[in-house]
């Protein structure tokens, strides 16, 4: 028996690996990749690079590549007037919505977080929103924005003021849209940061209340750094929402007026589908996919830091 | 130096059923107090209702002769050691040692000072820097026990401290927080599952079941002398064996499933007042029965063994005796095997008895094995 095993050791050593049994490993890896792999290719990379391959033509009304002018349409882009105004209105509306949303989910996050008796309901009620389509609440909002019926001017001219066409004056529009999106987007936050906040251990606040500490210290030097995580998830998947919005202002504004509200993906749909210009909207397309790769990259460069994983 | 002081302390959530009833007991400045029950006893309730972390039902609690039912817990001169530890994962070492300090605002040269000559005692210096995860279990536990006493408050909670930590460090950490208590001349209240702790630890111990207390004294007195059947089982490894037995009066004996008899002293009967009572002896009271051990009132017995486990030190025999499992320690190492049959003898003044209805102790044992250094000169 003995014999027979020091025969065979020395063989299945010396023999050397064809290339089928060393790459077995690297083939069943490739197998599990194949599902979401191909899933990823229709929906992802070919759009991808169908957009850029089309940023480098001019097109025709079907969208098929006509005559390739190289950076043409780009060197249009940056000097057109328009893209400069929808570049504006995307930036501001990303800095509107995105702090305070956070914010006030936070703020909402932390008031549900207390054990108080009946709580359910209001952690249900803050996080409704999530389940509320872009469209349907977008309708609702329209309603409350109405210049002579809308609820807001109703309370307005009530207590004496002047009523705000929400909607129609340019120096609104964008703060309106803004305040529909914050609506919109708190739901979720909401509930990521609840659960962030949940996932603190209690002991921790036991073993500080013990030593006195007063509840902003205790959110500043406890509940703050052990939500970092979280925060900054809901932060990258809010900044990069808020990049890429288009429901609300379709059915609100349309972009107008007098393009204040046309952010970036709104400008990109007129271009593409209501002017036919497939070429100059796949720039725009690019050049959106540029912006998020960059803040994103520039946020995990600089914000991870002050971020504490567990 | 504060005493600390609970009346007829309650606890109750629904105000139907009491989790603690009628606590009322005073624990001594200086003191190493040891709270000891199984789980679910309420002990862990009784040190956070001591903490402020959990309202008092009814009663008063009193610390240094002052009522404190109702005042914060930043304001009872007291500092606890959770189980987890509940250390700050982003701070580091220091930062978690001196975060009461800093809530304190205590001038940040002192926090430094006070927070090394702690680190120092507890063998943490070299790790100040370091984040808790970066720490293993034992030094975690120290972090722990430095930011509880860097506060220097004169009462010290201890919440099941050591349950996380393996058994060899467990007993480290034992003498080591016994002695920084005596060091520091702190009131320590001690939370344990585990009476090793309990009685190794403990000044006096007090043990808790269903929210009842069932004994409190030092922890010899509670091991000679258990107060209940439920105390005898508790305290001491292995726990006690317990048996019912019949008192006959009129040949003053005392019978054990007819196994063991057992002379009695007439005063004794006269005394007890009641026949059906539970036998109660430790496991090193149940020794060999050799021709020596035939004295006046004490009992032989054969038993068939069913379990033998050899320590090096001791030996433990276990045996079927009257519907339960018994164990008898022997000093040594002894070749049993299992099947045997061992004759055993035990005394009547190494026994206890229980009333049987109410679980009282009725007569403690006389004989304990204490001894004394008197004299020696080397």
């Amino acid at each position: 028996m003995k014999d027979s095993l020091e025969m065979e050791q020395p063989i299945l050593t010396d023999q050397p690996l064809s290339w089928w049994k060393k790459s077995l490993n690297i083939r069943t890896a490739c197998l599990y990749l194949l599902p979401s792999f191909f899933l990823f290719a229709v929906f992802l990379f070919y759009p991808m690079a169908k957009t850029v391959y089309l940023s480098f033509f001019l097109t025709d009304q079907q969208g098929i590549a006509n005559v390739f002018v190289g950076l043409e349409n780009y060197q249009y882009l940056l000097q057109s007037e328009s893209f400069r105004k929808s570049i504006k209105a995307t930036i501001l509306f990303v800095l509107y919505t995105v702090p305070t949303g956070v914010m006030i989910a936070l703020a909402l996050a932390l008031l549900t977080n207390e054990k108080v008796k009946g709580i359910g309901i209001f952690r249900t009620m803050y996080a409704s929103t999530m389940g509320v389509s872009v469209a349907a609440s977008s309708v609702v909002w329209l309603f409350l924005f109405h210049p002579s019926i809308g609820f807001f001017n109703k309370i307005i001219t009530a207590i004496g003021g002047e009523s705000v066409s929400w909607l129609l004056d340019p120096s609104w529009a964008l703060v309106s849209i803004s305040v529909t999106t914050i609506w919109m987007n708190i739901g979720f936050s909401f509930l990521i940061l609840l659960g962030g906040l949940q996932n603190i251990d209690e002991q921790l606040y036991e073993s500080a209340k013990i030593d006195g500490a007063s509840y902003l210290y205790k959110l500043r030097r406890i509940t703050i750094p052990m939500l970092s995580p979280t925060l900054f998830f809901v932060l990258t998947v809010s900044l990069i929402n808020a990049f890429q919005t288009f429901g609300q202002v379709d059915i609100l504004t349309q972009g107008g007026p007098s393009e204040s509200t046309n952010v970036i993906v709104y400008s990109i749909y007129r271009e593409a589908f209501v002017n036919y210009q497939f070429g100059t909207a796949s720039a725009q397309s690019v050049f959106l996919f540029l912006c998020i790769l960059i803040v994103t990259i520039m946020q995990f460069k600089f914000g991870e830091k002050k971020v504490h994983y567990q | 130096m504060k005493d600390v002081e609970l009346t007829h302390l309650s606890k109750s959530y629904d105000m139907q059923t009491e989790v603690l009833s009628d606590i009322s007991v005073s624990i001594h400045a200086g003191e190493f107090f040891v709270l000891v029950g199984p789980s679910g006893c309420g002990k862990s309730t009784m040190l956070r209702m001591i903490a402020g972390l959990e309202d008092i039902t009814e009663g008063t609690l009193t610390i240094g002769q002052k009522k404190v039912n109702d005042l914060h817990p930043s304001k009872r001169d007291i500092s606890m050691v959770f189980q987890n530890y509940a250390l700050y994962p982003h701070l580091s070492v220091e930062e978690n040692i001196v975060f009461g300090l800093s809530v304190k605002k205590v001038p940040k040269t002192q926090r430094k000072k006070r927070c090394h000559r702690v680190a120092k005692m507890l063998g943490l210096t070299d790790y100040l820097n370091r984040k808790p995860r970066q720490l293993s279990g034992g030094q975690r536990q120290r972090v722990a026990l430095a930011r509880a006493i860097v506060n220097e408050s004169p009462i010290c909670l201890m919440d099941e401290p050591l349950s996380n930590l393996d058994a060899k460090l467990r007993a480290q950490m034992r003498s080591e927080i016994k002695q920084i208590q005596r060091q520091l001349n702190i009131t320590m209240i001690y939370v344990t599952h585990d009476q090793v702790e309990a009685m190794t630890m403990g000044d006096r111990i007090m043990i808790l079941n269903e929210g009842k207390i069932q004994q409190v004294g030092p922890p010899i007195d509670v091991y000679n002398a258990p107060a209940n059947e439920f105390v005898a089982k508790f305290i001491g490894s292995p726990p006690m064996n317990l048996a019912k037995a019949t008192i006959y009066p009129d040949n003053q004996t005392l019978s054990v499933v007819g196994r063991i008899h057992l002379q009695l002293p007439p005063e004794d009967i006269q005394r007890m007042g009641t026949k059906e009572v539970t036998i109660g002896i430790r496991p090193e009271h149940l020794q060999l029965a050799t021709s020596e051990s035939q004295q006046p009132g004490s009992s032989k017995f054969e038993v068939k063994v069913s379990h033998v486990e050899v320590l090096g030190n001791e030996t433990l025999l276990n045996f079927e005796f009257a519907e339960g499992n018994w164990q008898a320690k022997w000093n040594g190492q002894w070749r049993v095997n299992v099947g045997d049959i061992v004759p055993l003898s035990l005394h009547y003044s190494a026994i206890c008895l229980f009333d049987t209805t109410t679980g009282n102790m009725i007569k403690q044992p006389t004989q304990n094995e204490q001894h004394l250094i008197q004299g020696v000169s080397i």
